[in-house]
């Protein structure tokens, strides 16, 4: 990017040697230090620095649960029990990790509506956006798999549920379940190798977060007015300028994962996996976890078990193409006064469609309330309520922000970061995220 | 801001998975209260020990606690800690808990089947030998182990209080299956055992298990009086030790964490404002 000037001047001889040979001090030095960063963020960008922490955290803790945790069906609800009660901090260890997953969970989503809202994802950070999927994707699959490793009776029937899906795909459904399952049910071998996936994929991750950083220092943040960076003045070091400030975030948040780890380690799990699996007791209602409630509500709302599980994929296949749907040149929501209104309601959607996935489908909206049939339930259940955010979902992505980006009359924009900044807070319109008292 | 919204929302999902899975029709569990809940919640000592004795005297019969040991008892914050045996397995009171069952055993020198008295290392041992034994002596039904009962069901502690205490005659008009008793808070769907109105089917189902307490079932070694409330109360204390041993160790842990991570985000924030304050943004 412009305005990119590495300053690191090797010190000692030792330095001056290595540096010739391999310049790592150096690479660390301009991608964490030097780095010039738009000196507008706000602490919505700090979510990248504490979702860093959280997959360090997951590592760390993960490493250490391997090492007592047995992956046999017979001892691996036992082994986990063990770890919390028998284990150095055992307790301390795994309640970190299971709560650690949600944490994690929770700051991506909000990474992703921060780059939804801000455009973060237009040219020319494409590629920085579609690494971040598959990071998403990546710690969807590690995340059900870990959940798994318990062996409770939600990680069984939900290994049932989820890898019964793929069976709904035509002609190789079938053979791509057994070889998945490694038998025709699952069992011990299903156990073994999601414990083998879920010990592999977080470095999969970690490499994906390091393509993610790299394509991120290519072209640099994007920052709240989507302006791109003009002159020096707009940017600081990254160091110890959003050092600090990035720190300051992840203190906060680890004061609300702490609120979790210590005082309800258990509000975000589900009983029924304190209830070692049973493959003949089917429990009253699989849920899954809460971070995939969403796409259990969209796979729910549609009849079809194939159109189903086409759709929940759909809801993820979509944002890879995302950069090219939205036709809208002004990045920021900041300056899209219309798309903003369809922003918070696609928020709201998502919320919605979480709370259907952890209802009963044909179970009333509004208790009570009987409306008439349409199609195959009552209009006043969730699953019409899962259609309605569905339906609202994808709408977002295929209609309003291709065709508002060509119709809309944006607000007008800064000139330069450092434009609004100076005149602040007069000239920044006030957006539900540029209130004054979020910006740092 | 957007991210407690989120937080409280994701909490909220998850507490809302509740309601879900009442639906098939129970009654919601009673209030109360325990000494153990709430961020500086502490185990009774005493009443985990009256527990205990419930659990031995009533519940032992028919439901085994294998994630258990005798040691546990008297560990840190558990019924028959004692600060003169830091390790548990020193503690008189233990061993001799531990040395009124027999567990089977393998004899080294011959190979034989043995029985021998517990020690401080053994698990709780089942009640009955294998899952068939269990079934076969409670009509089909299988006795769930104990040993995180609290943690596996919904409002735990509120829940296993209800359907100790909560037995009542069934309503007119309900046909009781042979071997089964009516509690209304136990989960279950009785439409097919009801005759009168469709629209009044009784909340609650169907429990195998008997009303397992007395009034005065067990004598409490303190004087309490045993009524079948004070019975539950401590058989629900000591049944969520036994799920959470630790859990005294956690909370305490959490507030010194807690406290730690308030003063460090103070210094943090104080370092922010210096080193941006020359900067306008």
């Amino acid at each position: 990017m412009s305005g990119h000037h590495p300053t690191y001047e090797p010190k000692t001889g030792f330095e001056r040697w290595l540096d010739l040979r391999l310049p790592i001090v150096r690479l660390a030095y301009e991608t964490a230090v030097a780095f010039p960063t738009p000196k507008n963020l706000n602490y919505w960008w700090t979510f990248g620095a504490i979702l860093a922490t959280m997959l360090l955290v997951q590592l760390a803790t993960g490493i250490v649960l391997a090492m007592h945790y047995v992956p046999h069906v017979d001892h691996a609800f036992g082994s986990v029990e063990r770890i919390m009660r028998d284990v150095n901090y055992g307790w301390l260890i795994r309640y970190m990790h299971a709560n650690g997953a949600s944490m994690f969970f929770i700051a991506v989503y909000i990474h992703i509506f921060r780059n939804l809202y801000y455009g973060s994802y237009k040219a020319p950070r494409e590629i920085l956006w579609i690494i971040g999927c598959l990071i998403y994707l990546a710690m969807m699959a590690t995340a059900f798999m870990g959940y798994v490793l318990p062996w409770g009776q939600m990680s069984f029937h939900g290994a049932v549920v989820i890898t019964n899906l793929l069976g709904a795909l035509p002609v190789v459904g079938e053979a791509i379940t057994t070889w998945l399952w490694g038998g025709f049910a699952v069992d011990n071998p299903t156990l073994n190798r999601f414990f083998s996936l879920h010990y592999l994929l977080p470095f999969v991750i970690a490499g994906l977060v390091a393509l993610h950083i790299w394509a991120l220092h290519v072209p640099g943040n994007n920052n709240p007015t989507g302006v791109n960076v003009k002159s020096a003045e707009d940017t600081v070091p990254f160091h110890p300028y959003y050092t600090v400030k990035d720190g300051f975030a992840i203190v906060l948040f680890f004061i609300m994962f702490g609120t979790f780890v210590f005082y309800g380690p258990n509000l975000l799990g589900h009983p029924d996996n304190y209830i070692p699996a049973n493959p003949l007791v089917t429990p009253a209602h699989i849920v899954p976890e809460w971070y995939f409630l969403p796409f259990y509500a969209i796979l729910r709302a549609v009849p079809d078990k194939l159109g189903g599980v086409l759709l929940m994929f759909g809801a993820i296949g979509v944002l890879f193409v995302l950069p090219w749907l939205d036709t809208s040149k002004v990045r920021s929501m900041r300056y899209r006064p219309t798309a903003r209104w369809y922003f918070l309601i696609f928020v709201l959607a998502c919320f919605v469609l979480g709370w259907c996935g952890a209802k009963l489908p044909d179970d009333p909206v509004i208790p009570g309330l009987t409306t008439f049939i349409l199609g195959d339930s009552d209009l006043n259940s969730y699953v019409w309520l899962s259609r309605i955010a569905t339906a609202y979902y994808f709408a977002y992505f295929l209609i309003v922000l291709p065709v508002l980006g060509l119709t809309e009359t944006p607000s007008p924009v800064p000139e330069s970061i450092s434009d609004p900044v100076l005149s602040h807070p007069a000239a920044a319109p006030a957006g539900a995220a540029a209130a004054p008292e979020l910006r740092g | 801001m957007l991210r407690k919204v989120i937080a409280l929302a994701a909490l909220g999902l998850a507490i809302s998975a509740g309601p879900a899975l009442a639906a098939g029709g129970a009654e919601a569990p009673k209030h109360v209260e325990f000494s153990f809940e709430g961020p500086f919640g502490q185990f009774d000592q005493a009443q985990l020990q009256r527990g205990y004795k419930v659990y031995r005297e009533v519940c032992a019969a028919c439901h085994g606690m294998n994630l258990v040991s005798f040691r546990n008892l008297g560990q840190k914050h558990g019924p028959f800690y004692d600060p003169k045996y830091p390790n548990p397995n020193d503690n008189p009171y233990v061993r001799a808990i531990a040395a009124e069952y027999q567990i089977n055993d393998i004899d080294s020198e011959t190979g034989d089947v043995i029985q021998r008295a517990a020690s401080s290392a053994d698990r709780f041992p089942d009640p009955y030998p294998n899952e068939p034994a269990a079934r076969a002596g409670n009509g089909g039904a299988l006795p769930p182990d104990l040993s995180v009962i609290i943690k596996a069901r919904h409002h735990g502690p509120q829940y296993v209080y209800s359907i100790l205490t909560g037995y009542e005659n069934p309503p007119a008009g309900l046909n009781v299956t042979p071997g089964q008793y009516y509690n209304p808070y136990m989960l279950g769907d009785l439409t097919a055992f009801w005759t009168g109105d469709h629209h009044s089917v009784p909340v609650g189902g169907f429990i195998a298990m008997p009303p397992p307490l007395q009034p005065d079932g067990v004598t409490f070694d303190d004087g309490t009086r045993a009524t079948v409330e004070q019975q539950a109360k401590d058989v629900v204390a000591f049944l969520a030790w036994a799920s959470e041993p630790k859990m005294i160790e956690r909370k305490q842990f959490g507030l010194a964490a807690m406290i730690y991570l308030v003063l460090l985000a103070g210094l943090v924030y104080a370092s922010y404002r210096r080193i941006w304050r020359n900067v306008a943004h």
